[in-house]
C-alpha cells in the first residue's frame, strides 16, 4: 500500500472502524455525549530522562501524602462529573508505587468517583519495575491496560535518552506483561533520535513486532528548551536528523506498522483492532476528563483547568479545601473550533464534513487538500491521508479565517 | 502692544544640538507651564517626534517676557521642522520670524546642518544670533566653538551666548539677546491685510486652525478674510496667540504671530505659504515665496488584513485633515486587494504617514516600494506620466522614457569624503562637482536621479558618514533614462505589488536581493515554491523555497491541549497577516523584508 493512501485499512469507506462489531454510527458520537475519563498523575520518577518535561520528584517518601491529597481532590469532584469509563495513571512512574499504595489509591478513587461497568485502567509502567508476580497483581486489582516505557531496544540508545533499563530487561518485561493477561499491552517507542540510523530504528520495530504487542505509540523525540537534551541540542552539541529524514522515517513507521494489521489512528499510536486507547481518544474527541494530581489538566466544555506543577503547592491547596487548579479558562466558540480542527487532523477519524463546510471557503479547501493528497473523504468526515497527518499542525490553518 | 514690543524668532540646529531642550526651557522660564506640569520637549505633541526627537508638525508659542529694562515684550517662538522633506514648511516658518538663535552644541562644534541652516537663515535675510549650548558638558570646549562660529559660519562668536538648556544655565541671557538683537517686525497696522500662513492644523471642533504672521494691517473677527492662492473666503470666528492652548484675542495685528480660525472645513484650502488678506479690502500682492506643495514620492498603502480597507479609507480621511501634503487615491492590487496610491513630500513623509496611520489608527499596513513620477514618450508621439508600476506602458509602443533628477548637495567632513563619493556613484550619480567652503568641509555638488534619492539615500549617507554628512536636494529636470519593469513572480504568478520601475542597470541587483529575502520570508509549503525576477518574459534572478513535509507535535501532552492550542493562536494570527497568491501564503514580513531599503 502506498504510505500515502488513507490510512485506515477498512475496506468500505464509511467505516473507519475502531472498535469493530460496533454499529457505525455510534463511532463518531458526539463528545458531549461521551463517557468521561480520569487522569491521575503520579509524579515520582527514581530519575529524570533526558528529554521528559514531565512533572516528576524522586521522592518515594512523600507517595502517602500525595495519595491522601488525590482522594481529597477526587471528593470535590464526586457528582460532578457522570461515570468515568477509563482511568489512566500517568506520570511520571505509576509503576513506582507499591502494589498496596496503588490499590489504596484505586479502591479511594472507586468509592468517591462514579465508574462505568468495566472501566478501561491503563497503568504507564517502567519496565525495571515489573516482575510477573507484580503484573498478577496489577492484573487482579482491576488494570486491564499496561503501556510499556519501552523507548528503544538498544542500550546506546537507551543511554542516550537516559533510561534505567537495558534492552534485555525491557523485552523481558514485554514478554511477562504479555502473558500476565491484560486486555491490552502499549509499548511505547522514541525514534528520530540524534545517531539512530534508519536501519536501526527499523530493526526495533521489527523486534517490538515479533512480540506483536495489542497497541504501539511511536513518537518521534521532541526536543523541550529545558530538558537536558534539550540544552545539549541549543548548544549545538547534538543534532536532531533533517525534516527530510524524519518525513521518510513517520511514512516507513506507519507503512511497516500498517502492514502487520495495525491502525494509524493517531499521529504517533497504532493499535490492532479493537485496542485503540479508549482515554486517550477522548484528548482527541475532546470528550470530558478529568485530571487528579500535581500538572493534571481537566476539561468539562466548554472549561479548561489545571493543577500546579508542585506537588507542594498541590497539597497545600488541597488541605485547605479549595480545588487545586492554577489555570482556567472559558474557551469561546472559536477557540473549540480550533481545537476541534488540531485534535481532528491528528487522528484517522479526521473532522465531520459539515464542520469544515461552516469554515470559510471550506468545501473548496477540502477539494484542494484532497487533491494534494492530504486529506480524503469518509462518508461524511474529512480524514487527512498518511502524508497529510504528517502535516496535522498546519491543516486546522487553511480552515480558518 | 506696539510691533516694537513683539520679537518674532526661531531656533535653528543640528539635530541633537539641544534645540527642544531650550525650547523647553523658555517656555518654562515664561511661566507657561508650571515644572509640576512639565514634560520634556513639550512642543513635541506626537509620541513619533518625541521618539525620533525630531519636530514634524512645528508648533508655535507666544511667551510673555519682562526684560532687564523692565520692558514687556511679547517672544513668539515658531518652531520648525528639520529634515529636508519639510524644507518648504522650513522656509515659510523662517519667512515668518525676523531672526533666529543658531545653536551649536559646546562639544560638537559646528556641524553640517548648523551651516545648511545658517545659510537658509541668511537667505532670508535674518537676523542670526549664536548660541554655545552644553557648557556645562566636561567635554565642551567652548574657545574651539567659537573658532568654528567665526571660521565655518562667519559669525562674530564675541557675541554668542553661552548656555547649558539642560541645566537651566544662560536661559535669562538668551532671552535678553532675543529682545536686544533681533529687530521688532516693520509692518503697519493700518495698510490692507497681509499675513502668512506658515503652518495649519485641524481641530475636530473648531475645522482648520491656521498659524500666520502679520505682516500689515490687522484682523478680527467677524472679518471676511480671502485666501490670495484660490481666492476663497471665509469669516474669522476667532484670532489669538498660541500659549501651549489657544488664548483668543480681539485683533491680531501687523508684526503678530498667532492663529485665526475661519470654519474652514479642509486643510487643503489651507496651503502653507499663502496670503490671507480682507475680502473688502485686499491686498494687491500676495507675499513671496508660495508655492504648491507637489508630492515626490509613490508609494500604494493596503491594510494587512483586506476587511480593514473601510477603516484604512477612514483613517486616511481623517489624516488628510491635518497633513495637507498626503494626496492619495484608490488603486488595487490581485494580491493584496484595495487599497489606495498616495503621494509624499519624501521618504521620511512616507515614514511618518506609515507609523501614524499604524499607531493613531491601530492599522496593521503594507507599503509598495516607492516610487517617482517617471515619463514616457510613445511611438504615437504621446507623454505619459506614470508614477504607478501598474501603469507601465506596453514595452514595444514606448519611444524613450526619461526620469527625474535632482541636484544633491552634501556637506560632509573631508575625511568621509572617500564613502560619500563612491556611495553617490554608485546611486548613478553624475557631475560630482566639490567645493570648500571651510578648509574642514566640503560641498559635494552632484545630480542624481530622485528615485535613487529617495530611497533610503539618507540612511545610507549617515551611516557611511558616520552622521556628518547632510543632504540638501533641489528639483532639476527630467532626464532620458532606460527604465523597465521588474516583475516578481511567486510560484509562477506575478505578485503585482512587487513590481518596480527600474533603470535597466539596476534591474538585476534589485531582483536577487528581493527573491532572497522573500525565500528567507516565505514560509515553506507542501510543494516547492520557485521566486523569479523577470523583465518581460525574461528571467533575470531565481530562487527556489523547498517543500516541507512534516510539521506535526509528535505528542500532545497527557490531556494538556491548552498549550497546543496557543501555539496554533500564534500561527493563526501569523496567517492573519498573509496574503494569498495563487496558492502561496506570502506573510506580511515578506512583503516588508522584499520592499525594505537596501543593508539593514
Amino acid at each position: 500500500m502506498c504510505p500515502c493512501e488513507v490510512v485506515s485499512p477498512s475496506p468500505s469507506p464509511d467505516t473507519t472502524a475502531f472498535e469493530p462489531g460496533k454499529p457505525s454510527r455510534t463511532k463518531y458520537a458526539a463528545p458531549r455525549n461521551s463517557a468521561p475519563g480520569l487522569y491521575v498523575h503520579v509524579p515520582f520518577c527514581t530519575g529524570k530522562c533526558a528529554y521528559c518535561d514531565f512533572y516528576s520528584l524522586p521522592e518515594r517518601t512523600r507517595i502517602p501524602a500525595w495519595i491522601e491529597a488525590v482522594q481529597a481532590e477526587a471528593r470535590l469532584f464526586r457528582g460532578l462529573f457522570p461515570r468515568f469509563d477509563t482511568l489512566y495513571l500517568g506520570g511520571g512512574t505509576p509503576s513506582l508505587l507499591g502494589v498496596q499504595e496503588l490499590e489504596r489509591l484505586l479502591q479511594g478513587l472507586f468509592r468517591k468517583l462514579a465508574f462505568s461497568h468495566s472501566p478501561e485502567i491503563t497503568l504507564e509502567a517502567n519496565p525495571d519495575d515489573l516482575s510477573p508476580g507484580r503484573l498478577a497483581a496489577y492484573r487482579d486489582m482491576g488494570i486491564r491496560r499496561i503501556s510499556l516505557g519501552i523507548q528503544a531496544l538498544e542500550d546506546a540508545t537507551l543511554n542516550f535518552l537516559g533510561r534505567r533499563h537495558t534492552a534485555p530487561r525491557a523485552e523481558q518485561a514485554l514478554i511477562d506483561s504479555l502473558n500476565a493477561g491484560f486486555s491490552s499491552v502499549s509499548v511505547d517507542l522514541i525514534y528520530g533520535i540524534p545517531g539512530q540510523t534508519f536501519k536501526a530504528w527499523k530493526k526495533t520495530l521489527q523486534r517490538v513486532l515479533c512480540f506483536r504487542p495489542h497497541h504501539i505509540s511511536c513518537y518521534q523525540l521532541t526536543l523541550s528548551p529545558e530538558t537536558p537534551l534539550g540544552k545539549e541540542h541549543r548548544k549545538g552539541r547534538i543534532r536532531l536528523p533533517a525534516e527530510d529524514t524524519l518525513a521518510d522515517l513517520f511514512l516507513a513507521t506507519s507503512e511497516i506498522l500498517r502492514d502487520q494489521g495495525y491502525l494509524h489512528y493517531e499521529v504517533s499510536n497504532f493499535a490492532l483492532p479493537g485496542h485503540t486507547s479508549k482515554h486517550n481518544r477522548k484528548y482527541w474527541r475532546r470528550a470530558p476528563y478529568l485530571g487528579l494530581g500535581p500538572a493534571a489538566h481537566s476539561f468539562l466544555a466548554p472549561v479548561r483547568w489545571w493543577n500546579p506543577s508542585s506537588l507542594d503547592t498541590y497539597i497545600r491547596q488541597i488541605s485547605s479545601g479549595r480545588s487545586p487548579n492554577e489555570g482556567r479558562e472559558v474557551l469561546s466558540r472559536e477557540q473549540a473550533l480550533l481545537e476541534t480542527l488540531c485534535l481532528g487532523f491528528r487522528t484517522s477519524e479526521g473532522v465531520a464534513g459539515r464542520v469544515l463546510a461552516a469554515c470559510t471557503d471550506g468545501s473548496q479547501t477540502v477539494q484542494d487538500l484532497e487533491q494534494q493528497g492530504l486529506v480524503a473523504r469518509h462518508g461524511n468526515r474529512v480524514v487527512p491521508t498518511c502524508r497529510g497527518m504528517m502535516i496535522a499542525d498546519r491543516l486546522p490553518l487553511w480552515f480558518l479565517p | 502692544m506696539t510691533p516694537s514690543n513683539i520679537r518674532n524668532f526661531s531656533i535653528i540646529a543640528h539635530i541633537d544640538h539641544g534645540k527642544s531642550t531650550l525650547a523647553d526651557r523658555l517656555i518654562q522660564r515664561a511661566g507657561l507651564v508650571s515644572d509640576r506640569d512639565f514634560r520634556d520637549q513639550i512642543l513635541d505633541t506626537m509620541d513619533i517626534e518625541r521618539e525620533r526627537g525630531i519636530t514634524i508638525k512645528s508648533q508655535t508659542v507666544t511667551l510673555p517676557y519682562q526684560s532687564r529694562d523692565g520692558e514687556e515684550v511679547r517672544l513668539n517662538l515658531i518652531d520648525t521642522p528639520g529634515h529636508v522633506d519639510f524644507s518648504y514648511e522650513v522656509s515659510r516658518a523662517l519667512a515668518s520670524c525676523d531672526g533666529v538663535l543658531v545653536l551649536v552644541d559646546a562639544a560638537q562644534g559646528v556641524e553640517a546642518q548648523t551651516l545648511a541652516n545658517v545659510y537658509l537663515a541668511m537667505d532670508h535675510d535674518l537676523e542670526i544670533i549664536p548660541v554655545i549650548n552644553k557648557i556645562d558638558l566636561p567635554s565642551a570646549d567652548v574657545e574651539r566653538v567659537r573658532e568654528q562660529i567665526e571660521s565655518e559660519l562667519g559669525l562674530d562668536a564675541a557675541e554668542a551666548v553661552l548656555c547649558s538648556a539642560k541645566e537651566g544655565i544662560g536661559i535669562d541671557e538668551v532671552l535678553e539677546a532675543v529682545v536686544k538683537r533681533i529687530p521688532p517686525p516693520t509692518g503697519r497696522p493700518d495698510l490692507p491685510l497681509s499675513a502668512l500662513i506658515f503652518d495649519a492644523h485641524y481641530d475636530p471642533f473648531r475645522g482648520v486652525i491656521i498659524c500666520c504672521r502679520v505682516f500689515d494691517g490687522t484682523m478680527r473677527k467677524g472679518d471676511t478674510i480671502r485666501l490670495l492662492s484660490n481666492r476663497s473666503r471665509y469669516r474669522i470666528e476667532e484670532v489669538g496667540f498660541f500659549r501651549l492652548g489657544r488664548d483668543p484675542q480681539e485683533a491680531l495685528s501687523a508684526g503678530d504671530v498667532g492663529y485665526l480660525i475661519a470654519g474652514i472645513k479642509n486643510i487643503v484650502d489651507a496651503r502653507i505659504g499663502d496670503t490671507v488678506t480682507l475680502d473688502d479690502h485686499p491686498v494687491e500682492k500676495p507675499l513671496p515665496g508660495f508655492r504648491e506643495v507637489k508630492p515626490m514620492v509613490f508609494s500604494s498603502i493596503y491594510p494587512m488584513a483586506s476587511d480593514d480597507y473601510e477603516d484604512l479609507k477612514d483613517a486616511l480621511d481623517k489624516y488628510t485633515l491635518n497633513d495637507a501634503a498626503l494626496v492619495f487615491q484608490k488603486d488595487a492590487s490581485a494580491a493584496l486587494g484595495q487599497g489606495f496610491r498616495c503621494g509624499f513630500l519624501g521618504l521620511l513623509h512616507l515614514e511618518i504617514v506609515q507609523a501614524r496611520l499604524e499607531r493613531e489608527f491601530g492599522l496593521s499596513l503594507l507599503m509598495t516600494a516607492p516610487s517617482v513620477r517617471y515619463r514616457f514618450h510613445l511611438k504615437s508621439g504621446e507623454t505619459i506620466i506614470v508614477d504607478n508600476p501598474q501603469d507601465y506602458p506596453d514595452p514595444t509602443l514606448i519611444e524613450g522614457a526619461e526620469e527625474p533628477f535632482v541636484r544633491a548637495s552634501i556637506l560632509v567632513p573631508e575625511r568621509h569624503l572617500g564613502t560619500v563619493l563612491p556611495l553617490c556613484m554608485d546611486r548613478r550619480g553624475v557631475q560630482p562637482r566639490t567645493a570648500f567652503p571651510t578648509p574642514e568641509r566640503v560641498e559635494l555638488t552632484v545630480d542624481m536621479p530622485l528615485v535613487e534619492v529617495i530611497y533610503d539615500f539618507y540612511d545610507r549617507l549617515k551611516t557611511v558618514s558616520q552622521g556628518y554628512a547632510s543632504v540638501d536636494y533641489e528639483m532639476l529636470d527630467y532626464r532620458p533614462s532606460d527604465l523597465v519593469r521588474l516583475d516578481i513572480l511567486v510560484n509562477g504568478e506575478r505578485v503585482d505589488a512587487l513590481s518596480v520601475i527600474v533603470h535597466q542597470d539596476r534591474a538585476r541587483e534589485w531582483a536577487l536581493q528581493v527573491c532572497e529575502r522573500l525565500k528567507k520570508e516565505i514560509p515553506r509549503h507542501q510543494f516547492k515554491i520557485p521566486i523569479q525576477g523577470a523583465i518581460g518574459g525574461k528571467i533575470i534572478a531565481r530562487s527556489t523555497i523547498s517543500a516541507f513535509r512534516k510539521d506535526v507535535t509528535a505528542k500532545c501532552y497527557g490531556g494538556d491541549i491548552t498549550r497546543k492550542r496557543k501555539l496554533l493562536e500564534k500561527q493563526k494570527k501569523g496567517k492573519k497577516r498573509m496574503k494569498m497568491v495563487g496558492s502561496v501564503m506570502i506573510p506580511q514580513s515578506a512583503f516588508v523584508a522584499a520592499l525594505r531599503s537596501e543593508e539593514d
